[in-house]
């Protein structure tokens, strides 16, 4: 189902993934989170914004796992565990904060 | 009848450069394209055959498809001539027919 | 479970043909499992590990910036064959720089790529529990 941000009509898969990545803008994470009533806050937007260099660099979204020891290792140990990810991101640190940073669901993640 | 042979796997993993060699006449030219580009490259076990075969037919690689795998145009065998897509469709353009080797 | 070691091997060309990426997909799904995983490029696989590959013309994906994360992954023992690398022109210099991490060793970063003969590497494919061929 497509979603609307600032008029334009932008094309998801069925789990509301984007559909192209160049669709992507603040606005659209915006939208997204507000869709699963989540708001977004600093700690959010900093999640947001490692994946989205993880992905200009490696080309592929991170496994959650891997997500986390990157974390920790950037943004301090206080953040690399999945307990402070998970309150984040309750529906899945990887998947949730992955839709939001406009990329495609994790390679393996079920 | 000026022929354009294009072949588009390895020279390494299937015999369409070779079957293409043995058949091709004379004075036709050859378009490696895709996977049959590694077949351009200088320093490989075929070099020498392609070589040899530039006597008697031109020979031609594309660019995009070299570049999509890292190799750049020092790396291509003296005598071959790099064309870009446009370059591709001169040549289907300037022969009477095309063949291709997959 | 008991930690077995995985190697999975690549024989194909990067863009002519899918195996090359469902072989990267597959490698990091498994690499979820934690089990003792290496890599070994021989044939044209080599060609998957060059550098400098830009498919902006091809309209594909260029996937090769990934095999720079497999480290993130734990999955460091990329066994590349020298012979061929020879047939096909190219030394470990026409490859990717490719390292990790070492947990054990401070994180210092360490090369991934070992270029080995045939000899060594049937003798390390002969120590997997389970081979996977792409």
């Amino acid at each position: 189902m497509p979603i609307e941000v600032n008029g334009k009509t932008l094309e998801t898969d069925e789990e509301g993934y984007l559909a192209n990545l160049s669709d992507w803008s603040p606005e659209v994470a915006e939208a997204m989170a507000k869709a699963d009533g989540q708001e977004l806050t600093d700690a959010h937007w900093e999640v947001i914004n490692f994946l989205r260099e993880y992905y200009e660099e490696y080309q592929i979204a991170p496994a959650v796992r891997v997500l986390t020891k990157a974390i920790g290792k950037k943004l301090g140990a206080d953040k690399g565990n999945s307990k402070y990810l998970y309150e984040l991101f309750p529906y899945g640190p990887a998947k949730q904060a992955c839709k939001y940073a406009g990329l495609p669901k994790p390679t393996g993640c079920v | 009848m000026a022929m354009l042979h294009t072949i588009n796997k390895s020279p390494f993993e299937r015999n369409s450069l070779d079957s293409c060699l043995r058949l091709a006449r004379d004075g036709g030219s050859v378009l490696l394209i895709e996977d049959g580009v590694y077949a351009a490259t200088k320093g490989t076990k075929v070099a020498d055959k392609v070589t040899a075969a530039m006597g008697r037919m031109k020979f031609y690689v594309l660019g995009p498809d070299m570049k999509a795998r890292g190799i750049s145009e020092d790396k291509i065998l003296d005598g071959i001539q790099v064309v870009d897509y446009g370059g591709f469709v001169d040549l289907v353009a300037e022969h009477d027919n095309v063949q291709s080797w997959l | 479970m008991s930690v077995k070691k995985f190697m999975y091997v690549n024989r194909k060309a990067p863009y002519g043909t899918i195996y090359a990426l469902e072989s990267l997909e597959v490698v990091l799904i498994g690499a979820a499992f934690e089990q003792d995983v290496s890599l070994a490029f021989v044939d044209d696989g080599v060609y998957q590990l060059m550098k400098g590959q830009d498919t902006s013309e091809v309209g594909m994906k260029n996937f090769s910036p990934t095999y720079n994360a497999l480290g993130d992954y734990d999955v460091n023992k990329l066994y590349v064959e020298k012979e061929s690398l020879e047939e096909r022109g190219l030394t470990v210099d026409d490859l990717m720089p490719l390292t990790y991490e070492d947990e054990n060793d401070d994180y210092k970063e360490k090369p991934s790529i070992r270029v080995v003969t045939s000899e060594e590497l049937s003798a390390i494919m002969d120590e997997q529990d389970v081979v996977l061929s792409f």
